[in-house]
């Protein structure tokens, strides 16, 4: 096809492109005709045509060329040419940014603006607005300013608009004016809602903002506007059709039975000969298909059709859809089909595909093995790295789940490292080939694989090989010699992070020493990364005889289990990955900067925000719990919502039940409208009583109000106090407890020994499962659950629960939970402590 | 992230743009500062979708988390690009207004460079071809700013977008027009100045 368009170009000579060697300067050259008397339009026309073209390109105009060119175009306004004014126009709203003293074209604009042409009218204003601000409300009014005048007469006339654009774009208008005013939106919604509009867009602006304020006000399908949502399904036009029916399958609280009218005409659409409604439809069904499979199931065999669609981004949608509606023995034959095509579609699909089987594997575990074949072949196949990242997390999970199925897993991702480009994955798969592979039966069949990395990879991939033998030379006792010779082969790499290792794991192996080995090799450090940076730095800036002590630095906050996006397509970010601080290093940070908070040592935890008052008060205020080793900082941020205030000196007063002692009070100075501020409390913890953990406060927040005018924000001249009474703060153990995951459990429980050991059975009477008896235990803990023992399997009497975390002052403690089911739960726990006053604490509030 | 209702809003194009049949760039628009704003990462994605649409005419695909409908023409490509929340069917007709628009100002276009060239009259179809896109290319950033600006859909139907665009190629000399033309253009600047 190509090639003959080449051929035919090249021997008529006609079909190349005009503008293909335009030089910048040259055209500028030729905008010197502008200045000419009498204008020539047609080749004035020409020469602005090229202008934008070579702008369009991305060709870089400088500041005084763009300026000059522009003066010159001002000129051509005195001709009366149509076409040359519109380009004008162009021309102006391409040059705004570049060029400088645009502003001079605004008397021109304005006349054309409010003169008779109605052909220049619109342009010229679109041209204006982009000359003034690009951004911003006024912009916006201006932008519509004629078409909502015109509208609004219009409107009162029985909204009987000739233009149906005007009214979508009036309708989008208003909604932005008064989309903070709830009062308003609803209203404008009945009125029109009633009326009816005619143009399919604003049904469409209608149908959003409708669902808008459903969502806001939690509004019950009995509303009206779900009423209004659900007529425009028989709309007579397709794309309002198919708004109403995404807006209802989007609504986060929807029976299978609410949802039924959208599926069906959503089922309608499936046979639609344009392909975008096809699409449309089968990917909002797919949507359906995770929350209610069951409301699918009707279009099964529309999708079935869909199967062999030429375009294969809806075959891959139907397919996907229908693993999720169809039963466990349609899925051999659907992953054959999908086999037949996967080469075909795109990366983003394919990490649909990827989701797709992930899920299924959860709900039919006995499939694994055609799906870990399955993916096996798709991870041989070409693909990007958001593909392959997705095949290899869906196997990890699948290992983690089936335990029957880890080696074959294991074996498949060996093979994939073999020529694998992506060392992040690389070293991903080394690092779970050294967790799981020194527990399977046979774990010398990994070394081979794990040394051809030391061989063959880059620097990174290296270290984390290295870093895989050691714990195969620390689990297996037979494999350690071997371990050991390949130990003193990497001490010779080219690479000092990869001989520094090795180094230190042939040190630490020839011990031959199981806390050792727990302590520096299965169980690595535990701190956050930047916050040892800082201390490492303030310790070379300050040094002193001690030696550094590990215990001064902030604990890493472990990420709070990756919440499995389960929307398909995922939306792939193009931010890259990065380090960034955590949201405990951000906390250290910001009160560190506050002196009465200096000298309290580091950050030990951070609470997640806890609200303490009713959404939609006056006054909007949450707390953060700082946990520092004997004291407590308390964070209020503090929100005022009433526009007519300014309050100032805001505290919280905190009223402790027990013997905690409120040492400071630092005061947010101003809090005006909508800007959120944050106060403080210091408070000492108990040093009489360490095992006092739980406490709690009765809050007031006190104030001085100052009244303001409610436009300009001017506060009046005097204020007076004022306060109010906020809902009660729990301190709990969790507070006192920082979670830390110990990959291998086994190991830390020997590591910290039995010297601080105790033991106690309780009656959980009115716990009626496991996985609630577990569920409960760790929220109130707050300690990391290890080894995946916080998901019981089905079908169990017993189980055991390990969690491991780190006590206010820096204590190792573990916590081993055994779990009985017989009319209620019957638990014993072991803790295990560095130091025995946690391993009380812990006992004495569990009981 | 995407249970989240959309703000209702105005802005719905994130851009489009129109490709040659080698997938360089003829015209490209992009609306939303934050979307590719370098024009290599804007020439990186137009490759990217070129590369993954010009083998198909499969109008529409989910490329880089974004929404693209699309259409070909001989040797030309056109592109929709869209949230991907976006209503598929509102960035279709974007696409289609901005064909059909197209098609209009240059089948009449290719009938004059047929006459001018005294070959194969009649022969011309109405075809949007790339040398006659590029010979109208004032024709078509009109046509583009009367369908989208900013992001927002300001018309959808071509009959309304040619004549707010009013453009009339003027690609041969008077005495070439036909007879119908000469009135037609009396007509009009007689209308004009009645109305003045």
């Amino acid at each position: 096809m190509i090639k003959k368009f080449d051929k035919k170009d090249e021997e008529s000579g006609s079909g190349s492109n005009p503008f293909q060697h335009l030089e910048k300067s040259a055209v500028l050259q030729e905008a010197r005709i502008f200045n000419e008397t009498p204008i020539n339009p047609r080749r004035c026309l020409h020469i602005l045509t090229k202008i934008i073209y070579l702008l369009n390109q991305g060709e870089h105009f400088g500041t005084t060329e763009a300026t000059e060119a522009f003066f010159a175009m001002t000129r051509l306004f005195q001709s009366n040419d149509q076409t040359l004014r519109r380009m004008c126009y162009l021309t102006i709203k391409e040059m705004a940014n570049i060029s400088e003293d645009v502003i001079i074209v605004t008397s021109s604009l304005t006349k054309d603006m409010t003169g008779k042409e109605d052909v220049y009218r619109g342009p010229a204003i679109r041209a204006l607005c982009r000359i003034t601000d690009v951004r911003g409300m006024l912009v916006c009014q201006l932008h519509y300013y004629d078409v909502v005048k015109r509208w609004v007469n219009e409107a009162q006339e029985a909204a009987s608009s000739d233009n149906i654009m005007v009214q979508y774009h009036a309708l989008g208008l208003l909604y932005h004016l008064r989309k903070n005013d709830r009062l308003a939106v609803s209203k404008m919604l009945n009125k029109f809602t009633k009326s009816g509009l005619k143009s399919p867009f604003a049904y469409c602006m209608l149908i959003r903002i409708a669902s808008k304020l459903l969502e806001e006000t939690e509004g019950g399908h009995d509303s009206p506007l779900f009423d209004f949502i659900e007529s425009c399904l028989r709309n007579k036009n397709e794309m309002v059709v198919y708004e109403a029916a995404s807006a209802i399958v989007h609504m986060p609280t929807c029976s299978a039975r609410e949802l039924a009218p959208a599926v069906s005409v959503l089922q309608l659409f499936c046979s639609s000969p344009k392909a975008a409604l096809r699409y449309a439809a089968v990917r909002t069904l797919n949507k359906v298909a995770m929350k209610h499979p069951s409301a699918v199931t009707a279009c099964n065999l529309d999708l079935e059709n869909l199967i062999t669609d030429s375009n294969r981004s809806i075959a891959t949608l139907a397919i996907t859809t229908l693993l999720k509606t169809g039963s466990e023995s349609s899925v051999d034959r659907l992953m054959k089909q999908i086999s037949s095509f996967v080469s075909e579609i795109s990366d983003e699909f394919k990490v649909v595909v990827v989701q797709a089987i992930s899920s299924l594997c959860q709900k039919y575990p006995r499939k694994h093995s055609v799906m870990m074949n399955f993916l096996s072949n798709m991870l041989r196949d070409d693909g990007g790295f958001e593909y392959k990242r997705a095949i290899v997390d869906c196997i990890i999970g699948i290992i983690e789940e089936n335990p029957e199925s880890k080696e074959t897993g294991l074996a498949h991702l060996c093979e994939f490292i073999e020529d694998c480009e992506h060392t992040v994955l690389a070293t991903k798969i080394l690092h779970l080939l050294g967790k799981e592979g020194p527990r399977t039966p046979a774990p010398s069949k990994y070394i081979r694989f794990i040394f051809n990395r030391v061989v063959l990879e880059s620097e990174a991939v290296r270290a984390a090989a290295v870093s895989a033998l050691a714990k195969f030379g620390a689990q297996n006792d037979d494999l350690l010699p071997s371990v050991l010779v390949l130990m003193q082969r990497c001490m010779m790499d080219s690479d000092d992070e990869v001989r520094d290792r090795a180094t230190f794991y042939m040190n630490v192996l020839q011990q031959k020493q199981k806390a050792l080995n727990a302590a520096y090799i299965f169980n690595g450090l535990s701190v956050s990364v930047p916050g040892l940076e800082k201390s490492l730095h303030q310790y070379t800036l300050d040094p002193s005889e001690r030696p550094f002590d590990m215990k001064s630095v902030p604990l890493a906050t472990t990420p709070i289990s990756e919440q499995k996006s389960d929307m398909a397509p995922i939306a792939t970010s193009k931010m890259p990955e990065k380090m960034a601080p955590s949201r405990q290093d951000i906390y250290q940070e910001q009160l560190a900067a506050i002196l009465e908070f200096q000298g309290l040592g580091p950050l030990f935890k951070s609470s997640e925000a806890v609200q303490l008052t009713e959404a939609e008060t006056e006054y909007v205020v949450r707390c953060v719990k700082h946990t520092f080793a004997q004291h407590m900082v308390f964070q209020f941020d503090c929100t005022n919502t009433l526009n007519d205030q300014l309050l100032q000196k805001v505290v919280v007063q905190m009223e402790p039940s027990e013997s905690y002692e409120v040492l400071h009070y630092i005061p947010a100075a101003n809090l005006p409208y909508s800007q959120p501020g944050s106060c403080y409390s210091l408070v000492r913890l108990p040093e009489e009583d360490p095992t006092a953990v739980s406490c709690t406060f009765s809050c007031t927040m006190r104030y001085l109000v100052r009244d303001c005018d409610p436009n300009t924000g001017d506060p009046d001249d005097d204020g007076y106090d004022d306060e109010y009474v906020l809902e009660d703060l729990e301190v709990t153990v969790a507070d006192h407890i920082q979670k830390v995951l110990k990959p291998n459990f086994g190991a830390a429980w020997e590591e910290v020994g039995d010297e601080f050991e105790k033991e106690e059975t309780f009656a959980l009477a009115s716990v009626r499962t496991l996985d609630e008896a577990v569920g409960n235990i760790v929220s109130f803990l707050g300690m990391q659950p290890c080894e995946r023992s916080d998901k019981v399997p089905e079908n169990k009497n017993s189980h055991v629960l390990f969690l491991a975390g780190v006590f206010r002052g820096g204590h190792d403690l573990l916590v081993r939970a055994r779990l009985a089911l017989s009319d209620g739960v019957t638990m014993q726990v072991t803790v295990r402590g560095a130091d025995e006053t946690p391993v009380d604490v812990i006992l004495a509030s569990v009981g | 992230m995407d249970s989240m209702s959309m703000e209702p809003s105005l802005y719905t194009v994130k851009a489009l743009f129109i490709l040659d049949n080698d997938g360089n760039r003829l015209l490209s628009k992009y609306y939303d500062p934050e979307l590719y704003p370098s024009m290599k990462e804007q020439n990186n994605f137009e490759k990217n979708v070129f590369n993954k649409t010009h083998k198909a005419d499969n109008e529409i695909a989910f490329l880089e988390g974004m929404t693209v409908v699309y259409k070909s023409s001989i040797d030309l490509f056109f592109y929709v690009v869209g949230s991907p929340q976006e209503n598929e069917l509102m960035l279709m007709s974007v696409l289609n207004c901005l064909f059909d628009s197209l098609t209009q100002i240059l089948s009449s276009c290719a009938g004059c460079h047929g006459n001018r060239c005294g070959s194969n009259a009649g022969g011309w179809g109405k075809n949007v071809e790339r040398r006659y896109l590029l010979e109208n290319m004032e024709g078509v950033f009109l046509v583009v700013d009367e369908i989208i600006d900013g992001g927002v859909i300001l018309e959808s139907d071509p009959q309304q977008v040619l004549q707010k665009v009013n453009y009339k190629s003027d690609e041969s000399p008077l005495s070439e027009q036909s007879v119908a033309q000469v009135i037609q253009s009396a007509k009009d600047q007689i209308k004009w100045s009645i109305l003045k």
